[in-house]
């Protein structure tokens, strides 16, 4: 792999940047791998990475019926942070949090990871309540987070409607200053081009139909391009993981639901912070070119169209024009939508299963960009110890029959 | 924006009229108290998740109230047919033990 500097930026301009190389090969796939992730998005590309890069296993293939880091990694919106309430939720997304700050250094990749913060907005007395026991609870575990009144709230958005005769006013907000965005399509990239360079081999156009077990133990997958064996199987699926569970006859505990996004035309920088309220569920920030980039809900039935109903988005716009009166003449350009994997708890699964060889990393549901190092991270060291990683240890599919969920509903920013 | 024809109303009405409340055809196990916690968790938690055909439950809230099932493939949001409670539906899944193998090794030809 060439590393990328100022320096080779200006050698190949010398010759029109024609002779860059390819970030990573497009290997045909070997008889047999140590582990096989299937899914190439970012999550999946993380685990692949930190097991070549933490672990030394380099024998792996990501495999990926489209193209890398084309499902819900291109699909999100890009927030990432980690005020979540629970201790367990908190050290998990923290250690993210952690990875993000230097990742663009550590991949040679800039992710353009910018922290300009995350304001979730109160509307009613409990909002405020709530709130108040959510960054409470952030600062025990070391997160940074304050609460806001109005005034607060108009300081660091002045275009936000402070007006207190508005059918939900915004009576304050939790403020985490060290959280941000990033740019989606060079997580993906970056770790992709990482994992390569370790010689870990990225398969597209390569869909896994069929998971192939003996005894009660994986040997390997049957695919598109033909059987490929491997002793571990990892499933990093997000809202196909139902399907993929289906093919060795399990269930998870996890609804497939459309989520749907959509972004205006470019203007100029208006908003220089990520604003959410679940309450109202408006979820808006400024993207680096300009678009205004809005989340809406997931839509209330399972479905794997990557496409969502139309009132869901209405209702969101019509919270974001009651928030910024001043966007209400602003023109959506592209609206689009991904299939989440929703877990009851609105917590993921990062875990074993009762079939040798086969783990599952899913059900991040709305929320899980925020999460791609750290889930890559923790899922590697699962796969390479046959043991879950502490962090990820209360993330196990056994929790939904001992009954230690996380009840992350509250924190998770996206009703659902 | 689906269109649902409610089988007590006797009307296709529109989504927003409706609650969507999970798959259909799980039963409550009889005797709670007397269950493992495996067998508990399974029936509060565990869904079939299908790509495909998927039997599931709708509460027409803003109309009857009543709730009823209705047959519709999560994939191509064609809802093929609604019944009413205690009904079992005509439209299945070809192979019954894993509905949705079938599905993603249909989608794959």
């Amino acid at each position: 792999m060439k590393k990328y500097s100022g320096f080779s930026l200006f050698k190949h301009s010398l010759s029109h940047h024609e002779n860059w190389q390819a970030a990573w090969r497009s290997p045909q796939p070997k008889k047999e791998y140590d582990v096989i992730i299937v899914g190439g998005g970012g999550h999946g590309l993380a685990t692949a990475y930190y097991l070549a890069k933490v672990h030394g296993i380099t024998n792996v293939a990501v495999l990926e019926k489209g193209y890398l880091g084309g499902g819900n990694t291109a699909r999100n919106t890009t927030i990432v942070r980690s005020n979540y309430l629970w201790d367990e939720a908190s050290k998990l997304y923290d250690h993210s949090l952690d990875l993000w700050k230097d990742l663009s250094q550590d991949l040679n990749y800039n992710v353009m990871f910018s922290q300009r913060g995350v304001l979730n907005l109160g509307h009613t007395l409990q909002d405020m309540r709530d709130i108040e026991r959510r960054v409470n609870a952030n600062r025990l575990n070391g997160i940074d987070g304050v609460v806001l009144n109005t005034a607060e709230v108009k300081e660091i958005v002045p275009i936000i409607n402070d007006s207190q005769d508005i059918r939900y006013p915004v009576l304050g907000a939790s403020w985490q200053a060290t959280a941000g965005v990033a740019r989606h399509d060079a997580v993906a990239w970056g770790f992709a081009r990482g994992a390569d360079s370790f010689g870990v081999d990225l398969i597209q156009q390569c869909e896994v139909v069929d998971i192939v077990t003996e005894e009660g133990a994986v040997v390997g997958v049957q695919t598109t391009l033909g059987f490929i064996g491997a002793k571990k199987v990892a499933c990093v699926t997000a809202g196909n993981s139902g399907v993929m569970a289906a093919m060795v006859g399990l269930r998870l505990p996890i609804e497939s639901r459309p989520l749907q996004a959509l972004v205006s035309e470019p203007i100029k920088p208006i908003l220089d912070t990520v604003v959410m309220s679940n309450a109202v569920h408006a979820y808006v920030s400024q993207s680096d070119k300009g678009d205004l980039v809005i989340g809406a809900g997931t839509d209330s039935y399972n479905g794997y169209g990557q496409r969502g109903s139309f009132h869901v988005v209405e209702h969101t716009l019509s919270a974001i024009c009651e928030l910024f009166p001043m966007f209400s003449r602003v023109r959506m350009n592209r609206a689009w939508g991904g299939v989440v994997d929703t877990c009851p708890d609105a917590c993921p699964i990062i875990s074993k299963t009762s079939i040798k060889g086969l783990f599952f990393n899913c059900g991040w549901g709305t929320g899980g960009f925020k999460a791609t190092p750290g889930s890559g991270h923790v899922f590697a060291h699962t796969l390479a110890h046959d043991e879950a990683h502490p962090l990820a240890a209360p993330f196990s599919l056994d929790r939904f029959n001992t009954g230690h969920l996380i009840d992350e509903h509250g924190a998770a920013g996206v009703a659902h | 924006m689906h269109h649902i024809y409610c089988p007590y109303c006797e009307e296709i009405r529109e989504e927003e009229e409706y609650s969507y409340t999970g798959e259909a055809h799980i039963e409550r196990p009889k005797d709670p108290a007397s269950i493992s916690d495996e067998v508990w968790g399974d029936y509060m938690f565990f869904r079939s998740n299908p790509r495909g055909i998927h039997h599931e439950m709708w509460y027409h809230a803003a109309g009857c109230r009543r709730y009823f099932n209705a047959t519709r493939d999560t994939h191509s949001y064609q809802i093929h047919e609604t019944y009413k409670m205690g009904e079992l539906p005509t439209v299945t899944a070809p192979t019954k033990a894993a509905p949705t193998k079938a599905a993603a090794q249909g989608d794959a030809s």
